[in-house]
């Protein structure tokens, strides 16, 4: 269980004066559960999802992952807490190649086999992909897919995926439901925390939780709260964010 | 042949030689061959003047290896070495080459070899050179390796080069000339800590229709290193080449990249790049967010650059 209390993060503007991205956040998000969080541009989803890897620090409040509480630690003592982050924007690497992000995701040494049942996952014809460097000769969608991947083979008690969409074409896209529908089903012990704004994403969510402004707007049962949002930008259809 | 722990621990790091090797090979150690095989289809045989060996590769000689490590492990050693290679026509070998030297004294030790190819007709060489130093003396361990690569019609080199580790001073010079059709690979690996600092200097000369050129040259400075790349591929005929630096600078390193290129023909193609930068700050999270240590990172992020 991940408990978020009273959340704020402040930045310092050039003239001196300060905004809070974050405003007083509170947010419990419980285990076996496929939570999504979404809310229009700039409500602060994506600092959100920082403060909770430990790429960002909170100016105030509380981070507690089953009871304890990471507030202080780092981006790596909070990976090996057991949160995963996959990235909005997955990073390129001259040299590493895909099978070197899976056996360091996975923490110990691995077989190709087993690397290779990752990408399985995310829809990748292992062979393909396991001995290329996860450089700029891959697609978006390619990439995309494999940082599912990476996240995946760190088996992480919560996994936090930043706008899984975004950036990538319509196919991939459609190809990407179904890896989370996937996940969904596979969910186990595990939790989830998918930042998103499409309808689709929002479909197979559990729980919603809709930002607003830096803060909680909403929070609930899927069924409860995608109805109220269809139609805004916080549940965009597919050819929506193609525009 | 009866070797050191650390004349073994050499071998292992510039030859990737557990044991003698299969096929012919000449080491060199501490200045004197220490050990020689031929086989009928390539001969070694010492200079008359005893300034280094000369290695004939039989045309047509298909799958076979030549290992010519170099071991230095007493302080103080100076050397200039010229080897000669001739790979027949139609040949396909492998030749390794390295140089390791282990300075625990307080005088420099110092191994510039000069290796002259001379690659005929359709011949196909792939070329390693690893460089390796270690020891901890106050001496310097220097290497000034020259390269120079005459290649005819059709033939093929691949040269991997590399110097990893614990070289303190090193300047490398690589001339090539290329006639009809004949290919060149070169991927250079170099990283640079400490005070050490290193020179490359390529000169490719396109001499023919269809010859082609592809340098390539990854490094990464740390600490107070320092490093010049200078790469210059001329084209003088209707013909493709391409030169690439790129680098990684950490700490106080400095780094000079100077690629260049001269076309001598209007239709020779000729293409440079050149890219240094810090390790990406998102590379560093990234791998943070897998589990590992920020130092950690940096290795894997290294090490996947010259890999």
């Amino acid at each position: 269980m991940l408990e978020l209390k009273n959340i704020t993060f402040s930045v310092s503007l050039e003239d001196g004066k300060t905004k809070d991205i974050i405003r007083n956040l509170s947010l419990t998000v419980p285990d076996r559960t496929f939570t999504v969080i979404t809310g229009p541009n700039g409500s602060g989803k994506t600092t959100l999802a920082k403060l909770i890897a430990g790429i960002e620090k909170p100016t105030e409040g509380r981070i507690l992952l089953d009871g304890e509480d990471i507030t202080d630690l780092g981006i790596t003592e909070r990976a090996k807490a057991g949160i995963g982050f996959a990235f909005q924007a997955p990073v390129r690497f001259k040299g590493i190649k895909v099978y070197d992000l899976l056996r360091i995701a996975s923490g110990k040494p691995i077989t190709p086999s087993a690397a290779c049942e990752y990408l399985s996952e995310v829809g990748l014809c292992a062979r393909d992909y396991i001995n290329r460097e996860a450089n700029a000769s891959l697609s978006g969608g390619e990439m995309k897919r494999i940082e599912i991947a990476t996240v995946l083979a760190r088996q992480s008690r919560l996994s936090v995926f930043d706008e899984p969409e975004a950036g990538i074409d319509l196919w991939s896209f459609q190809n990407l439901i179904r890896v989370f529908r996937s996940m969904r089903e596979k969910i186990n012990d595990s939790s989830m925390i998918i930042i998103s704004h499409q309808e689709r994403i929002l479909e197979i969510a559990d729980e919603i939780a809709v930002l607003a402004g830096g803060t909680i707007d909403s929070y609930g049962k899927r069924d409860d709260i995608l109805p109220t949002l269809v139609g805004t930008e916080s549940a965009q259809d597919a050819c929506t964010r193609l525009k | 042949m009866a070797l050191t722990e650390i004349q073994k621990k050499i071998l292992a790091e510039v030859a990737d030689l557990h044991k003698v090797p299969v096929g012919a090979y000449n080491f060199r150690i501490n200045g004197a061959t220490e050990s020689r095989n031929t086989t009928a289809n390539i001969d070694i045989r010492s200079k008359a003047d005893g300034s280094g060996i000369d290695i004939h590769i039989m045309p047509g000689t298909k799958n076979e290896s030549v290992h010519i490590p170099v071991v230095l492990s007493e302080s103080g050693l100076k050397e200039t070495v010229y080897n000669n290679f001739y790979i027949g026509e139609g040949a396909d070998v492998t030749i390794v080459a390295g140089c390791g030297i282990d300075n625990c004294g307080n005088q420099d030790s110092q191994h510039d070899g000069v290796h002259r190819f001379y690659v005929e007709k359709g011949a196909k060489v792939r070329y390693v050179e690893k460089h390796y130093g270690s020891g901890d003396g106050e001496g310097k361990r220097i290497l000034n390796p020259v390269t120079e690569v005459y290649m005819e019609e059709g033939s093929h080199m691949e040269m991997e080069m590399a110097q990893i580790k614990g070289v303190d001073s090193t300047e490398r010079s690589t001339i090539a000339e290329l006639k009809k059709d004949a290919s060149l690979v070169v991927r250079e690996r170099l990283m640079t800590h400490g005070h050490q600092s290193a020179l490359s200097v390529y000169k490719v000369s396109l001499l023919e229709e269809g010859a082609n050129a592809d340098v390539v040259s990854r490094s990464v400075a740390r600490d107070d290193s320092k490093q010049k790349f200078d790469a210059c591929v001329a084209g003088f005929a209707p013909c493709k080449g391409h030169t690439e630096c790129d680098s990684i600078i950490m700490d106080n390193g400095t780094i000079l990249a100077v690629p260049s290129l001269e076309a001598r023909h209007v239709d020779a193609a000729l293409v440079h790049e050149a890219a240094i930068g810090k390790i990406a700050g998102e590379q560093l999270i990234k791998l943070m967010t897998l589990g590992l240590t920020e130092h950690e990172a940096e290795e894997e992020i290294i090490n996947g650059f010259l890999a």
